[in-house]
């Protein structure tokens, strides 16, 4: 071949580029922190997982290389090695992966089960999520027979204790996730699936649906709110008052714009009468979250009439209708009213 | 080396005056001109076909990944809208592993087969054709789809409910659904095509132990094929009926289950990323071996491994449902399973490996995209070992570190191979070299661009993407991660493109090569290129793996006619039928020539699915009888009593012209043909039995179900139908003419009886398809049943007409054989679908 030497050269460098390029990828890629990182775990099941993937990570490396270095050094010795000889079939195709599979899966099969699945014991707090198009009812327990408090497209729940999640549909399916805290657990029709969640940190933790449920599936997050104990049992208890009846005369015209407008055929508001609607979510404290259309927009009084005004604007294709008929005053208190159900 | 294309012409010239023998060869096998040539059923012919439809659906799919990228380069952008995106990303995936990974492969292996194994053509090249029309027709509907705004968009694996009726209301779902189904014909087709031909046409000589590695991929993933893909038609049917009539399957109101459809879909799904990788590791032996310049080390190794994946992948699908809330232990078992598929193919790497260290490897551009392919399969496979490990795949499962690691086993394990497979065996058809340069370039783009894109996913999955998205938030920390996978999807493109501008260039101004260009040793390359349809002057006799490396003198004494049907003497065109282990030739086998039958016939069976589609079910119905016609009448052309018993076929060989019963092609294609219907078959009572399990306390029965009466009398029945076609066949066989009518007209009546007998018994029983998942599925058993009790009256009448005109005669009895076999089948289904209806649960 008269373009031989060039042809190598060129395949040289253009190899090293790749290793260049292939090696600036997988370490200089940005940070492993993030709200909704795997890789910064802020529950126990997280951390064993963080801990099993860095593991198997490393030991991938190491394979990988050992390939690629047979492979390369085939090309660049002058007569045939002793290496290619059926032993290495055996030794590398055979031998080798069965000594690291079997020990992979014995350590495998030891961790996080005791979260999937439910333990002996009942855990104390028992949180029911009920995956909607497109966002998520959450209905609190302490214990099996008490009265769920119900909320929406927020979880919150205390430090350190392991709180047993009970997980359903009411459409199609769905999966929850809360990546810094476990592993993800779908939503099945005719089914109800538990899983144990412990989270270990007092934060703020981000949590998004994981199976495609058709058009808004990208839309459909929430957060996850971690608190000390002392801090949950006051929310908790703040959560199950019924909505506070607002005195001020601006709020006042919101309530009634709501009641007016017929919002509660889908909405409910524990303590307001014509508020009983199911088909939406809970109101009764939407004041106090972090977001609106299921993790999709920051929660204050711009975003919540921007919302009333079209949400489509802002989740195309929900299934809440634009409600555009309101007066910009009306619009004010309605979102105003609504913010103060704190 | 390569003997230059003058010197050839000069050979050939001097090869003048034809013998009579080679005139009337050619004259078998001329390619039908102008118009003429959609007629053709050649394998050169719809192979190619059939490659060039699967690369521009690749073309098409790619361009959708795109413009999938190019929303997702930036957070909250608004490019495209998400009803444009999810149809986008369904049929991304839809048209990526149905209309091109698993097509293509298969026209590769229509069009090399043949020629690896030394035969002029397969068996059923009509069917071949068929298929093919099947798959461009199907394939255009379902793609055309996106350009009317009506594309499926629920997701390529279609999960009911969200694919269900009430939450997926046009007609996207019914295109996906039936269309589907008609390109899944096609491979069906292909795969036993594939089986019959592997095991039937092989050169003499060509054992079964020095069959070429390609040839065994192939006859692994069609055997594949035909176990995996029944399932998923019957999923798309039942799917279809709870559409289209309420018939509750996957309703979880109603008594169905949605997980049945996850199940019955990954156990199609899972097998299906193997039938997509074997048939490539198959070309990467050949090629491996071709260019490390020696054998394959470890032939048989490999040849297990393949079988052994085969075999471990039909236990996997559960990877898939690790989340849905699957009991522990099923996890495990699932879990070690999926990794123990990891060994075979460990030994197939090493194979490779050991292959070229033992070997002088020659780096051209085929061996290039193997390094490419070793490199980002073997980083897949690493992967795909990690999410078989359960905690880990709750984490990552439907994230983007799931899109890394598809993308790293099908591109790297599939598509690398794919492009090896265009470098390497793209002279076999046009006759010139794809360029050494570009092929370079092709390869460091995609290569480069692949990793670019794919290796920065596995860190957005885990920093918590999901799949399925058509935008992310500005805080996720994913920005740069999107941004330098799009940037990569873009250099990825730009290998493709060309590689596109290197084809359009090499049919112009690519070096001519005549033979053997690579020096290889397989019978691919022994004859000269571009292949003619005939491929041989003579089909050659084999004795070795690697004939041509073997026998020097092979290229020469096949063409100067020495080996077997150097001639054709009636002008038709003729290949040889060969022991199934030994490849001792056994009979002639004469094959059609091109017909316009196959493109009749899929034109027609595609109007039955758009009817379908539109709902016009009287319609469909009409459409279907006049299938069947055509079906019935394209059978009446074949197997007919030959002119002669014996020919010559070279050598002063004598051999049959006919085979009758368990030898005959057909009987064995027909045989496959029913291993595909038990399946779908045993799918449907799967179905029975897991709704069962799911509903085992709202699991009605019907109080005709408790008397037995009608089962034992429907079980009667059947036997003695069985057993009066048995005794039709012998009689026969033994010329008794009356005793075959006889078994024959008893046979037939027996069934009839059994039909009127039950059929008005179920239909006035108390069921309800529409109430409860027990009555769909009992009528689904059932329908299924009496339809081929149906079919099989029908091909008793079929044997009656041939017996009349003297096609089917005592010593010709294929149709009479393969009614009876497909009988006895009919009797045995019907025994299962009673006993399990009336007496389950006990």
């Amino acid at each position: 071949m008269h373009n031989g030497w060039q042809a190598r050269t060129s395949n040289r460098a253009l190899g090293r580029a790749a290793a260049l390029v292939i090696a600036m990828l997988s370490t200089g890629c940005g940070s492993l922190e993030g709200i909704q990182s795997a890789l910064q775990p802020q529950g126990i099941s997280a951390q064993s997982i963080a801990t099993v993937w860095w593991i198997m990570f490393w030991g991938a490396c190491a394979i990988l290389l050992l390939v690629m270095v047979l492979a390369i050094y085939a090309l660049r010795r002058p007569k045939p090695s002793r290496l290619g000889h059926p032993y290495l079939i055996i030794g590398g195709g055979l031998v080798f992966p069965i000594v690291t599979l079997t020990a992979l899966l014995t350590y495998g099969l030891s961790i996080g089960h005791e979260f999937h699945g439910g333990a002996a014991a009942p855990a104390p707090l028992r949180i029911e999520v009920i995956g909607k198009r497109w966002w998520w009812e959450v209905r609190y327990r302490n214990g099996p027979s008490a009265t769920p408090i119900v909320s929406a497209n927020e979880i919150h729940l205390p430090v350190g204790v392991p709180v047993e999640f009970a997980v359903s549909t009411s459409d199609v399916i769905h999966s929850l996730w809360i990546p810094s805290l476990a592993g993800k657990i779908d939503m099945v029709p005719g089914k109800v699936n538990r899983v144990r969640i412990q989270a270990d940190t007092p934060g703020v933790y981000r949590g998004q649906c994981a199976e495609y449920c058709g058009t808004q599936h990208t839309w459909m997050a929430f957060y996850v709110v971690a608190h000390t104990p002392d801090e949950f049992e006051a929310w908790l208890a703040n959560e199950q008052r019924h909505a506070r009846v607002p005195s001020e005369a601006f709020l006042q015209r919101g309530r009634n714009a709501f009641v007016d407008a017929g919002c509660g055929a889908c909405h409910r508001i524990r303590g307001v009468e014509q508020a009983f609607g199911a088909l939406g979510p809970d109101l009764t404290h939407v004041g106090s979250r972090r977001s609106l259309g299921a993790g999709t927009i920051d929660n204050h009084v711009g975003t919540l009439a921007g919302w009333i005004a079209d949400s489509h604007a802002i989740k195309p294709g929900n299934l809440m209708p634009p409600f555009a008929a309101f007066d910009g005053e009306t619009l004010r208190a309605l979102a105003a009213y609504l913010e103060s159900l704190q | 080396m390569s003997e230059s294309r003058p010197a050839m012409e000069r050979r050939l010239a001097s090869h003048t005056p034809l013998s009579e023998g080679e005139v009337r060869l050619r004259k078998a096998w001329a390619r039908p001109a102008g118009i003429g040539i959609l007629s053709e059923v050649n394998n050169t012919v719809v192979g190619r076909y059939i490659i060039v439809t699967g690369f521009a659906f690749f073309l098409l799919g790619g361009i959708l990944a795109l413009l999938i990228r190019t929303q997702l380069i930036v957070p909250e952008n608004t490019l495209i809208d998400v009803e444009l995106f999810n149809q986008l990303f369904t049929m991304h995936g839809t048209t990526m592993m149905f209309l091109f990974a698993v097509p293509i492969m298969l026209g590769f292996a229509v069009y090399l087969i043949p020629q690896m194994l030394g035969s002029r053509d397969l068996p059923f090249p009509r069917l071949s054709a068929y298929g093919f029309w099947c798959y461009l027709i199907g394939g255009l509907l379902v793609f055309g789809s996106l350009f009317i705004g009506a594309a499926p968009d629920s997701g390529w694996f279609m999960y009911p409910p969200l694919s269900s009726l009430p939450y997926s209301r046009g007609i996207n779902t019914d295109i996906w659904l039936l269309g589907l189904s008609f390109v899944e014909i096609s491979s069906l087709v292909a795969a036993v095509e594939m089986i019959v031909g592997i095991l039937k046409v092989r050169a003499p000589g060509l054992s079964i132990n020095r069959m070429p590695i390609f040839a065994w991929a192939v006859l692994v993933t069609a055997f594949m094929i035909v176990f995996a893909f029944p399932p998923l038609l019957a999923a798309d049917i039942m799917l279809e009926l709870e559409r289209a009539f309420g018939w509750v399957f996957f309703d979880a109101t109603r008594n169905g289950d949605p997980l049945l459809w996850q199940h019955l879909f990954w156990f199609f799904g899972h097998p299906e990323v193997y039938i997509i990788f074997l048939p490539a590791a198959g070309m990467v032996s050949m090629i491996v071996a071709t260019f490390a310049r020696r054998p394959l080390m470890g032939h048989t190794w490999v040849v297990m491994a393949l079988i052994a994946v085969g075999f471990i992948s039909f236990g996997l699908w559960v990877h898939h449902m690790f989340a849905t809330g699957i009991p522990r232990l099923s996890l495990s078992f699932f879990s070690a399973a999926s990794m123990a598929v990891a060994i075979p193919t460990g030994v197939q790497v090493f194979a490779w490996l050991a292959t070229l260290l033992g070997g002088r490897p020659w780096l051209k551009p085929p061996l290039l995209f193997i390094y490419g392919f070793l490199f980002i399969f073997v980083l897949g496979g690493l992967t795909g070992v990690m999410i078989a490990l359960v905690p880990f795949d709750w984490q990552v499962h439907d994230s983007y570190f799931i899109v890394a690691h598809l993308h790293y086993v099908l591109i790297g394990g599939m598509v690398f191979p794919l492009f090896a497979a265009f470098y390497y065996w793209m002279p076999l058809s046009s006759g010139r070299m794809l360029s050494e340069r570009l092929g370079r370039w092709v390869f460091w783009l995609m290569f480069l661009g692949f990793n670019i894109s794919f290796l920065p996913m596995h860190l957005t999955g885990l920093l918590g993407m999901p799949r399925r998205v058509y935008t992310y938030p500005a805080e996720m920390g994913w920005n740069t991660l999107n941004l330098i996978s799009t940037l990569g999807a873009y250099l990825l493109a730009a290998g493709v493109l060309v590689f596109i501008i290197d084809v359009i260039r090499h049919h112009r101004s690519g070096e001519p090569v005549v033979h053997n260009p690579w020096n290889a040793g397989t019978l691919d390359w022994l004859a000269p290129v571009p292949f003619q349809p005939w491929t041989f002057f003579s089909v050659p006799q084999v004795h070795g793996r690697y004939p041509v490396w073997d026998q020097a003198e092979l290229p020469g004494e096949v063409d100067r006619g020495e080996h077997f049907l150097a001639d054709a003497p009636a002008e038709q065109r003729e290949t040889l039928i060969t022991d199934m282990v030994s490849a001792k030739p056994l009979q002639v086998l004469r094959i059609p020539g091109p017909t316009w039958l196959p493109l009749i016939a899929a034109v027609i069976t595609s109007a039955f699915f758009l009817a379908a589609i539109a709902h016009l079910y009287a319609l469909a119905l009409v459409i279907a009888a006049v299938v069947l016609v055509i079906f019935i009448g394209w059978a009446w052309m074949n197997a007919r009593v030959p002119p002669v018993d014996q020919v010559d076929a070279g050598n002063g060989v004598m051999l049959p012209l006919y085979l009758g019963g368990v030898h005959s092609h057909s009987w064995l294609g027909l045989f496959l043909g029913l291993l595909v219907d038990a399946t779908l078959f045993g799918s449907l009572l799967f179905t029975y039995f897991y709704l069962w399990t799911a509903w085992p306390d709202a699991w009605p029965s019907a109080p005709f179900l408790e008397a037995r009466l009608p089962m034992v009398v429907g079980l009667v029945l059947l036997l003695a139908s069985s057993a009066a076609m048995a005794y039709a066949k012998r009689a026969n066989q033994r010329a008794q003419r009356s005793g075959f009518w006889l078994g024959i007209i008893t046979a037939f009546v027996f069934g009839v009886a059994f039909l009127i007998y039950l059929i008005p018994l179920f239909a006035r029983a108390d069921l309800d398809p529409t109430r409860h998942g027990f009555d769909a599925s009992v009528w689904a058993v059932m329908g299924y049943h009496f339809f081929h009790v149906c079919i099989a009256l029908l091909l008793a009448g079929y044997s009656m007409a041939r017996v009349v005109v003297g096609h089917l005669t005592p010593r010709h009895d294929t149709d009479l054989r393969n009614t009876a076999l497909f009988w006895h089948y009919t009797t045995g289904t019907g025994i299962l679908a009673l006993l399990a209806v009336f007496l389950f649960p006990f």
